[in-house]
């Protein structure tokens, strides 16, 4: 009965590493808890999001603050409108702020910078941010550049 | 023009005995199904069965972690070198690990090590009579001897691939951060933000819960059906490693697209 | 479900066919055990002496006919049934199938542990009388790796007898025994049989030794039964059937082989042009 003991109690240490391993993986080293943020929505529309998608960080002088919650076809302007939670933390960014979607690095995932103005007032629930700057397509640069080349 | 069409004759047998295989794996499925539950009341039984496969499984697991979280690191590092996104290794690595290096590879190895293991023994306890024994002792070898090995193995192999990832991750930082001096912060801060607790673990536990399953099934009933002869016995454990290892890959594939698919 | 007759046969089998695919092992047999006797199933190998045992043991069905243990009919009886009519039957298989992993002890154990609700002290009380009726108290604690053929045989047999069973069926248990050996287990079925009251089948291909113990023998081959009764019976049914009496001198020709004189070995060499 002793081995019996034995092999349970290593048993059980067996198990628990295992599932200790997993509890690491998906509580301290993944991204889990930054989406359970509380926080306001905040809405921006983008003539072409590029690779932003739901999940993106929305970011402030390269600090998460908030992420993108959805992005749906604005059915009058034809534009994307991107819905954003942001950090209660973070409730005094000014009214006039600007929405830009920039690139992480070369080839690195796309997010939305946010660009604080000078307004009084502050982004609260339910805003929008009309200030906007899409994201650059590499495409339309290579054409253009090589359109005002062929001007010359 | 007699050897073509004895080769496709030979296809059509093939794939004849691969069905009726398929088919005979399915009734046995259904009979263990009806013991799963039964079984845990003997605990005991699991637990043994869990060291066996599990535990004995550790160091062959931990190893290969070890030593494919290096050598990710080592080529990571150069791939992504030429794009000047070296600081992304961290992600790259865990993430290749955690949704398909850590369930895929960890189940093969089992297959190879663990899986092969309980075939020959119920393949020997079959042919030396010892379930004939236990059925005339008026006790289901299913519930005493099949049931126990399928928890024990189902059981084993997440964890097993939980333990993969987490060494392997371990291993790229070594060489990533320690030897080719990665951003020690870049490693673990964007690990921290691209790799979902919900997508990428939890997709990867999932996947490595089938291939647990399908490893275990396919072990015992190999072994169960295995032919009462010493040759018998080396096709059955052959069986149960090529098998497993196919389905685990084409498992792989399908429960990929289904979970991370465009 | 449970009438026990007053016959005196405790198993039957009336017209029983059993087939493996094409190959016919049993042709409509009628075969009677008695209660407390030993009988002695006699046969070349490879005549269904193991699937008889089966059959009996209800792990096979048959093709057509009925096998009656104690009355009841083995292929019909539902899961509880079967396994309570198996309680009543202990069996010795053809190498012990002891499991390997458990000691001597632990094996004779294990019907105990299973069947019954007894505790430890009385099992362990039970296990040492069964080991002393075979004579293997003192491998109490070793592994059936380390017994010889013959010991693990008999501590196989002190496992059967675990629950007392009221039928004991014995598969080729002489197989590969040295004289000595076979004496002792010949002695330890009569005198467990006679103990205890038993039924006890006893199937074999050791023709001298097993008649020596036998209350009555049936003699089997292709698929029929061709000798049945007491010893001195079949020993004279040998006038009418050649098949028995050349299973019974051991003879190297006779109607048992036959099957290989039909073609004559010149055919088969393809000499003076014959196919």
């Amino acid at each position: 009965m002793n081995v019996q003991r034995g092999v349970e109690l290593v048993v059980g240490l067996f198990v628990l590493a295992g599932i200790a391993a997993l509890m690491v993986m998906a509580l301290q080293w993944s991204n889990f808890g930054a989406s359970r943020v509380a926080g306001y929505e905040v809405t921006a529309r983008f003539d072409n999001v590029g690779g932003l998608s739901v999940q993106s960080p929305v970011k402030l002088a390269g600090l998460t603050i908030g992420r993108v919650d959805s992005i749906e076809i604005h059915p009058e302007t034809f534009q994307a409108e991107v819905r954003m939670v942001i950090d209660d933390k973070y409730d005094n960014l000014p009214a006039d702020s600007f929405a830009n979607i920039y690139t992480a690095g070369l080839l690195g995932a796309q997010y939305v910078e946010i660009s604080p103005g000078g307004a009084l007032e502050s982004l609260g629930d339910g805003d929008r941010i009309t200030m906007t700057q899409s994201a650059i397509i590499l495409e339309s640069v290579v054409s253009k550049f090589l359109f005002d080349k062929a001007k010359e | 023009m007699k050897w073509s069409l004895n080769a496709i004759a030979r296809l059509g047998r093939l794939f004849l005995d691969g069905a009726q295989h398929a088919g005979s794996m399915a009734f046995f499925a259904l009979e263990l199904a009806w013991v799963l539950i039964p079984t845990w009341s003997r605990p005991r039984d699991i637990f043994q069965q869990i060291y066996a496969a599990g535990v004995l499984s550790l160091v062959i697991i931990l190893v290969a972690g070890g030593f494919v979280g290096l050598v990710l690191g080592l080529q990571g590092y150069n791939i992504l070198s030429n794009f000047n996104a070296s600081e992304s290794l961290g992600v790259m690595v865990a993430l290749s690990l955690v949704r398909e290096l850590g369930p895929v590879v960890a189940a093969l190895l089992f297959a190879g090590r663990a899986g092969s293991a309980i075939t020959a023994e119920i393949a020997l306890m079959k042919t030396t009579e010892q379930l004939a024994a236990l059925e005339m002792m008026a006790i289901d070898p299913m519930r005493r001897v099949i049931g126990p090995r399928f928890w024990g193995a189902m059981i084993s192999v997440p964890l097993l691939a939980a333990m993969f990832s987490l060494v392997g991750i371990v291993g790229g930082y070594l060489i990533g951060v320690v030897v080719l001096g990665v951003d020690q912060a870049s490693y673990w801060g964007q690990i921290r933000e691209q790799m979902e607790a919900w997508d990428d673990v939890a997709g990867g536990a999932i996947k490595s819960l089938a291939f647990g399953a399908v490893i275990a099934l396919i072990s015992v009933y190999e072994g169960y059906r295995a032919e009462p002869t010493a040759s018998g016995m080396a096709r059955a454990t052959t069986q149960t490693v090529v098998l497993s290892s196919l389905a685990v890959l084409g498992l792989d594939f399908v429960m990929t697209a289904f979970m991370f698919g465009a | 479900m449970n009438n026990s007759r007053t016959n005196t046969d405790m198993i039957e089998l009336d017209g029983v066919t059993f087939s493996r695919g094409a190959q016919v092992i049993f042709d409509g047999v009628d075969m009677r055990f008695g209660r407390g006797e030993v009988t002695v199933v006699l046969g070349p190998s490879g005549t269904g002496k193991t699937t008889l045992l089966r059959l009996i043991g209800g792990q096979v069905r048959p093709t057509n006919g009925r096998v009656l243990v104690d009355g009841a009919e083995v292929a019909r009886a539902r899961r509880k049934a079967l396994y309570l009519l198996r309680r009543r039957m202990g069996v010795l298989f053809q190498n012990g199938a002891l499991f390997t992993d458990l000691t001597v002890g632990e094996n004779v154990a294990f019907p105990l542990r299973a069947h019954s609700r007894l505790d430890e002290a009385l099992i362990r009380r039970i296990v040492l009388f069964k080991l002393e009726a075979v004579g293997l108290r003192s491998a109490r604690d070793k592994y059936p790796g380390e017994l010889s053929g013959g010991m693990a045989r008999r501590a196989a047999l002190a496992r059967a007898m675990a629950l007392d069973p009221e039928i004991m069926l014995y598969d080729e248990p002489f197989a590969g025994q040295d004289p000595v050996s076979m004496g002792v287990l010949l002695r330890l079925i009569r005198r467990l049989n006679d103990a205890l009251g038993l039924t006890s089948i006893v199937v074999t291909h050791d023709v001298t030794e097993a008649m020596s113990i036998a209350d009555r023998v049936i003699v089997i081959a292709g698929g029929r039964v061709i000798g049945q009764g007491t010893p001195e019976e079949v020993r004279a049914q040998r006038e009418q059937e050649p098949a028995l009496a050349q299973f019974l001198d051991g003879a190297a020709d006779g109607p048992l082989n036959a099957a290989e004189e039909e073609i004559p070995l010149s055919a088969d060499l393809g000499l003076r042009g014959e196919r």
